[in-house]
C-alpha cells in the first residue's frame, strides 16, 4: 500500500473556465470608460464627481448590508460598481450630489440586496433607481447645456435648462445638435449618454471578450431603427430621424449596457431577441405617445418583468424530445 | 466539410504535452490486479482460485449475464489472491491478483479466426468471449452493442473526436496504427452487414488524415469525417448528430437512430481479437497533467497498478493535489495510484495545487450554461430546482437527459457546481420513481 497522499477528491469536471463574475464586472467598468470620459469632458469635473460618489455609495451600501445581515461579503465583486457608474451615468450632471447617494441606495438595498443579492434582482438595479429619482422630476429634468461651467460639489438651482434633442423630436422637429454632435456625444443630456461613439466602442469591446452577445443590442436597436425609420416623427425626414432617435437618449446606453444585464434579461437567446424587440417597441411607444420625451428606462423596466414569462415561453426543445420543456403546468413530455 | 453539433464550449485542449510522444510500451509489472467489474453491467464469475497457474489470455472470469464481460489473464502466472481490491470507482471489487512470472506464455485458446468465412452470428458469438468492451471510458460490451445493433443499424460510427482535455492516447494510435483501426472497423461492418462506416475525428489530430486517406482508398464503404475541435464532440448523441444529423431519441439507444459507436481503440482491439486471437489484455493510457514529471503515451497490461506508470513518467514533480482516471471534464476523482488499469482506463491525470478549484458564488444568470449545454437544456434551472427539491420541475424541465458532460460547470463564472447538483436532481427523480 503506497502512502496515504493529501490529494482533494471531487466530483467531476475538475477545471474551469477563466472568467469569473469579477472578470465579467472589470469588463463592463472598462467598457464604460469611454462614455465616462466624454461625459468629463462635455459636462466637466462634476460628472467625475458623480460617477465617485454614486460608485462610493455602491460599493459601501452593499458591503454594510452584508455585513449586518452576515451574509457573505461580496460588495468587491464589482457589480455594485458597475450599478453605480450605469446610475452615475444616467443622471443629469447638474443634479445635487444627494440625489447619487439617495439613488445608489435605493438600488443596491432596495432593488438588489432585498430580492437576495447579485443574481436576484428581477429589475435593474440602476434603472430602477432612475424611475425612483424622477420623484424630483425637476431635478432629473434639467439638462443644462453642453462645456457650462458647473460647481463641483455644492448644488446648481440657477442652471439654464437646455433642449435635448429628444424634447425636440417630442416637438416634431428635428434637433439643432447634428449627427456629428450626437455622435461624438456635443449635446445636452444625461452624463453618459450623449456619445454614440463612446457607447458602441464599449459595446464593442464587450462583444470582443465576450461578455455580452448581439443578441439584445441588435434585437432592440434594430426594432427601433426600423421603426422610426417606417414611421419618422418628422415627415419625409425617415433616415435623419432613424439617426437621431438612436443616438440621442438613452439608448444605446439602454440597449449595450442595461437592457442586456444578465440577471435582468433571459438567459436564452431565442428569449433574448423576443425581450430585445419588447424593449425596442415599448421605447418607441412611449416616445412617440407617452407624455415623457425619453422612453428607455421604463421600457427596459417593463420588459424586465417579462423575463421569466419569455424564458419559459422560448426554452429550446430538448436534443432527442419533439416538443419543447415548458407545456402550460410545467410538465415537460 | 466539417462536422459538429449545436452548442458545446472549449477547454484548453493541452494536448500538446503528450501528442507528439510515440506510444511507449511499458513492461509487465511483477503483479495484476483484475477486478471482475471492469465493465458495464453483471459483474463477471472467477474461474480461478488462489495458487492456479494461468497462462496470457486465458479466461479468469466469465461473463456475469448477457450484459457483462468475461476477464482474461493479462500475464502469464500463479493466482495468488482472489480478494475485494480498491477499484477506481472508489469501491472494493472482487479482483483476481496475478503474480507474473515474466514469460507471456500465451494460453492455447487465443488462436486467430478465420474470420473472413464467419457468419454474422460466429462472429457474434466470438466477440461475446473476447472481454472487449468500449475502450472510450464508458466501457459497456462491445458485444451488446452489437448484438442489440444488428437488423437496426445502417452507419457505423468510429469515435476518434476525444474531445476531452490531455488524452492523446487515440491520436496515437490513429497516427502510428491506423491499419489495425481500419481492419477493425471493415470487421465490424461485416458483424453489422452495412455498407457505411464513418471515421470522425477531431481537426487537431488532422496530421492522421494523410495516412488514413491512403489507407481508405481502396474501401470506399469507411468515410473519413474531420469534427470541429469542441468539447463534448465525443459524446455519443453529439457524435451521432454531427456525422448524420439524427437525434438519438430521449431514453433511446443509438440504434434507434440507426447508428452504432465505437472508439478507435475497440476497433483495435476487435482487429487483434479476430487477427491474432488476443482478448482484450492491454490498452493505451495518456498519463499527464501538471503534476507527472515526463506525461507519456503508453501501451499497458490491463490491471497494472497506476503507481507503475506514474514511475515509469518520472513519477511527480510536485506534490500531486488531484488525481483523475479519465479526462478533466469527466474523469473520476481518485485518492490514491494503487489502483489498477482496468479496460475503461484512457488516462491518468495528477494536478498540483494550482489547479484548486474556485469557490462557488451567486448564479449571476449570464445564461453561459444554456449556451453550451449539447443537450440543450437549462443547467441553472435545473441547478435550482434540485436544492430546492422541486421534482416537478426537474422532471418537467427534462433533467434526466443530461450527459454530465460538464460543460455547464465548465464554463460558469460563478463557479457554482451545476452538473453536481443536476446529477443529484437525477437521483432524486431515480428515487421518486416506484420500483418495477
Amino acid at each position: 500500500m503506497s502512502e496515504l497522499m493529501k490529494v482533494k477528491v471531487s466530483s467531476s469536471p475538475h477545471i474551469r473556465a477563466e472568467d469569473s463574475t469579477r472578470s465579467i464586472m472589470l469588463d463592463v467598468i472598462i467598457a464604460l470608460m469611454p462614455a465616462l470620459a466624454v461625459g468629463i469632458f462635455v459636462f466637466g469635473g462634476r460628472a467625475a464627481v458623480h460617477a465617485i460618489v454614486c460608485v462610493l455609495t455602491s460599493v459601501l451600501a452593499e458591503y454594510v448590508y452584508q455585513k449586518l445581515m452576515h451574509k457573505p461579503i461580496a460588495a468587491f465583486d464589482g457589480s455594485a460598481a458597475v450599478t453605480g457608474l450605469l446610475l452615475a451615468l444616467s443622471l443629469p450632471v447638474s443634479a445635487p450630489l444627494w440625489i447619487s447617494i439617495v439613488g445608489s441606495l435605493f438600488a443596491i438595498i432596495i432593488v438588489k440586496q432585498l430580492y437576495g443579492g447579485i443574481g436576484k434582482n428581477f429589475m435593474n438595479p440602476a434603472l430602477a433607481a432612475r424611475a425612483f429619482l424622477f420623484s424630483w422630476s425637476g431635478i432629473m429634468t434639467t439638462y443644462t447645456a453642453i462645456r457650462t461651467k458647473l460647481p463641483l460639489f455644492t448644488s446648481t438651482y440657477d442652471v439654464v435648462s437646455s433642449a435635448t434633442p429628444m424634447a425636440q423630436l417630442k416637438l416634431g422637429v428635428m434637433p439643432d445638435a447634428s449627427a456629428m454632435d450626437m455622435v461624438l456625444g456635443m449635446t445636452p443630456g444625461c452624463i453618459g449618454e450623449t456619445s454614440a461613439l463612446a457607447l458602441v466602442a464599449g459595446a464593442v469591446y464587450l462583444l470582443y471578450r465576450r461578455v455580452i452577445t448581439w443578441h439584445i443590442p441588435v434585437s432592440y436597436l434594430g426594432t427601433v431603427a426600423l421603426i422610426t425609420f417606417l414611421f419618422p416623427r418628422v415627415p419625409g425626414q425617415n433616415f435623419q430621424c432613424m439617426l437621431a432617435e438612436i443616438c440621442a437618449g438613452g439608448i444605446l446606453i439602454g440597449a449595450c449596457f442595461m437592457a442586456n444585464d444578465y440577471t435582468t434579461s433571459p438567459i436564452n437567446k431565442r428569449g433574448q431577441i423576443v425581450y430585445g424587440i419588447g424593449c425596442g417597441a415599448i421605447t418607441i411607444l412611449i416616445r412617440y405617445f407617452g407624455s415623457y420625451p425619453e422612453g428607455v428606462t421604463y421600457a427596459i423596466l417593463i420588459m424586465n418583468a417579462t423575463v421569466y414569462l419569455i424564458e419559459k415561453a422560448t426554452a429550446s426543445r430538448v436534443f432527442g424530445h419533439k416538443v419543447k420543456p415548458f407545456e402550460m403546468g410545467g410538465q415537460g413530455k | 466539410m466539417v462536422y459538429t453539433f449545436k452548442r458545446g464550449t472549449h477547454p484548453d485542449g493541452n494536448k500538446e504535452h503528450t501528442q507528439d510522444k510515440s506510444i511507449e510500451i511499458l513492461k509487465a509489472p511483477e503483479y495484476v490486479v483484475l477486478p471482475v467489474s471492469m465493465h458495464i453491467g453483471a459483474p463477471a464469475k472467477v474461474l480461478v482460485k488462489a495458487g492456479d497457474t494461468v497462462k496470457l489470455g486465458q479466461m479468469i472470469a466469465e461473463a456475469g449475464g448477457f450484459v457483462s464481460a468475461p476477464v482474461h489473464a493479462t500475464v502469464s502466472g500463479t493466482v495468488t489472491k482472489v480478494e475485494p481490491r480498491l477499484h477506481p470507482n472508489g469501491s472494493k471489487v472482487m479482483s483476481v491478483v496475478i503474480e507474473n512470472d515474466f514469460n507471456d506464455t500465451w494460453d492455447d485458446s487465443v488462436q486467430p479466426f478465420d474470420y473472413e468465412n464467419m457468419t454474422q452470428d460466429e462472429l457474434c458469438d466470438a466477440l461475446m468471449k473476447s472481454g472487449i468492451v468500449g475502450h472510450g471510458g464508458a466501457a459497456f460490451p462491445t458485444h451488446v452493442k452489437v448484438k442489440s445493433g444488428i437488423g437496426n443499424i445502417d452507419t457505423i460510427i468510429i469515435n476518434g473526436a476525444e474531445c476531452e482535455p490531455y488524452i492523446t492516447s487515440d491520436h496515437r494510435l490513429l497516427l502510428e496504427r491506423p491499419e489495425e483501426i481500419i481492419t477493425g472497423i471493415e470487421i465490424l461492418m461485416k458483424i453489422f452487414g452495412v455498407r457505411n462506416a464513418k471515421l470522425a475525428i477531431e481537426k487537431n489530430k488532422s496530421n492522421t488524415f494523410e495516412r488514413i486517406e491512403e489507407l481508405l482508398a481502396h474501401n470506399d464503404g469507411i468515410e473519413l469525417c474531420p469534427l470541429e475541435v469542441k468539447y463534448p464532440q465525443g459524446a455519443e448523441k453529439q457524435l451521432i448528430y454531427a456525422v448524420t444529423q439524427r437525434e438519438v431519441p430521449s431514453k433511446k439507444l443509438p440504434a434507434d437512430a440507426g447508428c452504432a459507436v465505437f472508439n478507435v481503440d475497440t476497433c483495435g482491439a476487435i482487429c487483434r481479437y479476430f487477427t491474432l486471437g488476443q482478448p482484450m489484455y492491454r490498452r493505451i493510457v495518456t498519463v499527464s497533467g501538471s503534476a507527472i514529471s515526463n506525461p507519456k503515451n503508453l501501451e499497458v497490461r490491463i490491471g497494472t497498478p497506476i503507481s507503475n506508470l506514474v514511475e515509469f513518467c518520472g513519477g511527480f514533480v510536485r506534490d500531486p493535489y488531484k488525481l483523475l482516471m479519465g479526462g478533466p471534464m469527466m474523469g473520476v476523482a481518485q485518492f490514491t495510484t494503487d489502483i489498477p488499469v482496468i479496460k475503461g482506463t484512457n488516462a491518468f491525470l495528477a494536478f498540483d495545487k494550482t489547479g484548486d478549484l474556485p469557490k462557488p458564488t451567486q448564479c449571476i444568470r449570464c445564461g453561459r450554461c444554456v449556451d453550451v449545454c449539447p443537450m440543450s437544456l437549462m443547467p441553472t434551472y435545473l441547478y435550482h430546482m434540485n436544492e430546492k427539491n422541486n421534482l416537478d420541475g426537474l422532471v418537467g424541465y427534462n433533467t434526466m437527459d443530461c450527459i454530465e458532460c460538464g460543460a455547464c460547470t465548465y464554463i460558469c463564472p460563478a463557479k457554482l457546481p451545476l452538473v453536481q447538483g443536476i446529477r443529484a436532481g437525477k437521483h432524486k427523480i431515480i428515487a421518486s420513481q416506484p420500483k418495477k
